[in-house]
């Protein structure tokens, strides 16, 4: 048993090849643990705090996310600090920010019973930032759970045009200077849009028919396809509504891909469409 | 109670070679060299040194990590960031002895097998740096032995964070100072991912001290579970603010009005409470602060600790509830953002304390889900303050009016 670590996790006794985080481990025994910022192909940033549990002989609660599994520890997911800590993390995030597009978010609202309205007090509410042709910031939404930073990082697309600027409350997702996407160090790849989970980053075409109170998920139907515009062999789910492609992603299992793309496989569907129909958007 | 601040009557320069040898760290250095790494390091524990930073970790632990891993590249850091509130006794110490901590510095390097060390210096303190640019040039330890060392100062950027051990590396590799997950602690993957020790200022010149003389000597004062001195910085209403070194387990009420240390309270004569281990720390009542120790262990039944060893002392005209506030500012200002609890927790925090009435139960929720869910000791601590004047009902405003306030 070399390779294994057995641990209890509620009760329950388990055991988890060596590496295994407490999250998986505590999937295993099938008790979830909510995650925000979690993407199983980012590294953990451990910033919502959502997936803490109570780790006995730990003084603090630590994060499932990013915790390794170690042979025999006992392992809370709901205790009465764990509850709290999930609760007030909900209420502090639905109090600050617009969740209405994140339904991670309005889940862990939802369930762990938060009363958001006890927190009233500043809210995060900068302007959108419409200042590219292929995709629109909306920051009221940002829960910065750093997956678009990580994204566009080490992580996956190895540009680093964003990062986390100011500090405290304060503390936003920045291009450098605050500079507008077209003057930073952006390749448009959207794989920052791909990751983020509260709308705060969106794709221009789904920004725009919502606006216009045209974007109806429930009418989107799916397909699969391979990129054709090299031969990497990347692929596509094209999402279309009324026989228009609205948004193209890549599954985020696909072992070439993990989810990322570049701006020709995610975007350029906007230049077939843009030149069928004489306009269109332009970076 | 004088180890750490030199003699009043030490004529020589702070900067000299004499005082160098006056001090012993001359010999301390070349003791260092003749007992060996491991010997250094059993010292260290023997003596009982715990760090002086504020979390108070077993000193030759972490040295004894670092030294027994299998990589190559060791790093050792003196933490000299301090930006606690109302804790200034690394100034007075770098500034008044420099070489106390240099030496201790010199020392962790060989006892660990580091040969690169850095200074983090909080970016305020320009004399300081004038101070340790002309120390490092000197870098008497250099001609002693045959240990090869280089020292590299840093001047961080004016931000408390940055004070946190692992904020500290990310600052020295040129990130923006957050603090990371641990595990894994900086013994084991610390800066560039090597291990590292990193070290208080105070703690450092209390290796150089012990190795000037020896484990004896050093537990001679204090007491069996914190054995030596520590620097108190005592600041408010009390007759003389200043740092002054003290054995520990020295009742806290001496420190405060003892003619040889603060010399009584100041302002109008009547203490009303002290905040104790700076904006992370505990309010004691008057009652208290005559019945307390300044020892970790004896200040465990007060729900306190001594942390960076601030002292602030406040005579009844002063508002304890406003003091809150204060400290809650100084919170939501110094947060890095990174986390939820303490990003958006110190702002409602601040929010709800700027209010006329406070919700007890409220503010208990939010503050013990920050002491639980915030990543570092910045959001664990933010609301300790807070929930210790929460606890004594007798540091609530006085009128009846605010009774309700408080229902
Ligand atoms: C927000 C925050 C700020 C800190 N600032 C300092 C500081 O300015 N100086 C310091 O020595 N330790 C500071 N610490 C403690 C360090 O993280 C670390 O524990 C210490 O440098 C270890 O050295 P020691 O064991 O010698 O005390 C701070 C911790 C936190 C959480
Ligand atoms: S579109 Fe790509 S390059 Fe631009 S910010 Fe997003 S992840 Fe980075
Ligand atoms: S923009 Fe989206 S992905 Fe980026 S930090 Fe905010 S919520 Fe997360
Ligand atoms: S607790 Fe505060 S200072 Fe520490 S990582 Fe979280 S946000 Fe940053």
């Amino acid at each position: 048993m070399r390779d294994t670590v057995s641990l209890t996790i509620d009760g329950v006794p388990v055991s988890v090849p060596q590496g295994t985080t407490l999250r998986a481990a505590a999937e295993a025994v099938g008790h979830e643990v909510p995650t925000l910022c979690w993407h199983e192909n980012l590294a953990p940033a451990n910033a919502c705090r959502a997936c803490v549990v109570e780790v006995e002989g730990s003084r603090a609660l630590v994060a499932a996310c990013s915790r390794v599994a170690e042979p025999g520890m006992v392992v809370h997911t709901r205790s009465p600090r764990v509850e709290r800590a999930r609760r007030v993390v909900a209420e502090l995030l639905a109090s600050a920010v617009d969740i209405s597009l994140a339904p991670t978010v309005a889940a862990l609202v939802e369930e762990t019973q938060s009363e958001p309205e006890r927190w009233e007090g500043a809210r995060t509410a900068p302007p959108v930032r419409d200042d590219n042709g292929l995709y629109v910031r909306d920051y009221a939404k940002c829960i910065l759970c750093y997956r678009c930073v990580e994204a566009c990082g080490a992580e996956a697309q190895n540009t680093f045009a964003i990062s986390v600027a100011g500090r405290g409350f304060d503390a936003h997702i920045d291009a450098g200077w605050d500079r507008a996407m077209p003057e930073s160090d952006c390749v448009f790849c959207g794989n920052c849009v791909a990751v983020c989970p509260t709308g705060a980053l969106m794709d221009r075409t789904e920004w725009t028919l919502r606006q216009e109170g045209r974007w109806d998920e429930a009418a989107i139907h799916t397909t699969d396809t391979v990129c054709g515009y090299c031969g990497v062999g990347c692929a596509l789910t094209l999402h279309v509504l009324d026989n228009r492609i609205v948004k193209v992603t890549s599954p985020d299992d696909h072992p070439v891909t993990h989810g990322m793309l570049c701006v020709k496989g995610r975007y350029a569907y906007q230049y077939v469409q843009a030149e069928e129909s004489g306009d269109g958007p332009l970076v | 109670m004088r180890r750490l601040l030199p003699a009043d009557d030490t004529v020589s320069p702070p900067l000299s070679r004499e005082r160098w040898r006056d001090r012993g760290y001359h010999e301390a250095w070349e003791r260092a060299l003749t007992l060996g790494p491991q010997t250094v390091i059993e010292w260290v524990t023997a003596a009982g040194l715990t760090g002086r930073g504020g979390a108070a970790f077993p000193t030759g632990q972490k040295w004894a990590s670092v030294a027994q891993s299998a990589d190559p590249v060791k790093y050792v850091v003196m933490n000299a960031d301090e930006s606690e509130l109302g804790t200034f006794k690394d100034r007075a110490l770098l500034t008044r002895d420099p070489w106390g901590a240099l030496a201790g510095l010199a020392i962790a390097a060989f006892a660990v097998g580091a040969h690169e060390a850095y200074v983090y210096l909080r970016g305020e303190y320009a004399d300081v740096e004038r101070l340790l640019e002309e120390a490092l040039a000197l870098a008497p330890w250099a001609e002693a032995g045959s240990y090869p060392l280089a020292v590299r100062l840093i001047r961080g950027a004016g931000a408390y964070i940055a004070g946190e051990e692992t904020a500290l590396l990310n600052s020295i590799e040129g990130r923006r100072p957050e603090p990371r997950v641990k595990p894994p602690f900086p013994t084991a993957r610390g800066l560039w991912g090597h291990p590292t020790v990193i070290q208080n200022v105070e703690t450092l010149a209390n290796v150089a001290v012990l190795l000037a003389h020896d484990v004896a000597w050093f537990r001679a004062v204090g007491t069996e579970a914190a054995p030596g001195t520590k620097l108190m910085a005592v600041s408010g209403h009390v007759a003389r603010p200043g740092v002054y070194e003290i054995p520990m387990g020295l009742p806290l009420w001496t420190l405060l009005t003892a003619p040889e240390y603060a010399g009584g309270i100041g302002g109008s004569g009547r203490l009303r409470a002290v905040l104790l281990g700076g904006a992370a720390g505990t309010f004691l009542t008057a009652d208290e602060c005559r019945a307390a120790r300044l020892d970790n262990l004896a200040l465990q039944p007060f729900g306190a600790s001594l942390g960076s060893g601030a002292v602030m002392v406040f005579d009844d005209t002063v508002e304890i509830r406003q003091v809150v506030r204060q400290v809650a500012g100084f919170f939501a200002e110094e947060s890095c953002g990174q986390c939820v609890p303490c990003r958006i927790g110190t702002r409602r925090l601040l929010e709800q304390l700027s209010a006329s009435t406070l919700d007890i139960e409220r503010l208990r929720d939010l503050g013990g889900a920050m002491r639980d869910a915030s990543i570092c000791g910045l959001g664990q601590t933010a609301p300790q303050a807070l929930l210790s004047y929460l606890d004594r009902p007798s540091l609530w405003p006085r009128t009846s009016k605010e009774e309700e306030c408080h229902a």
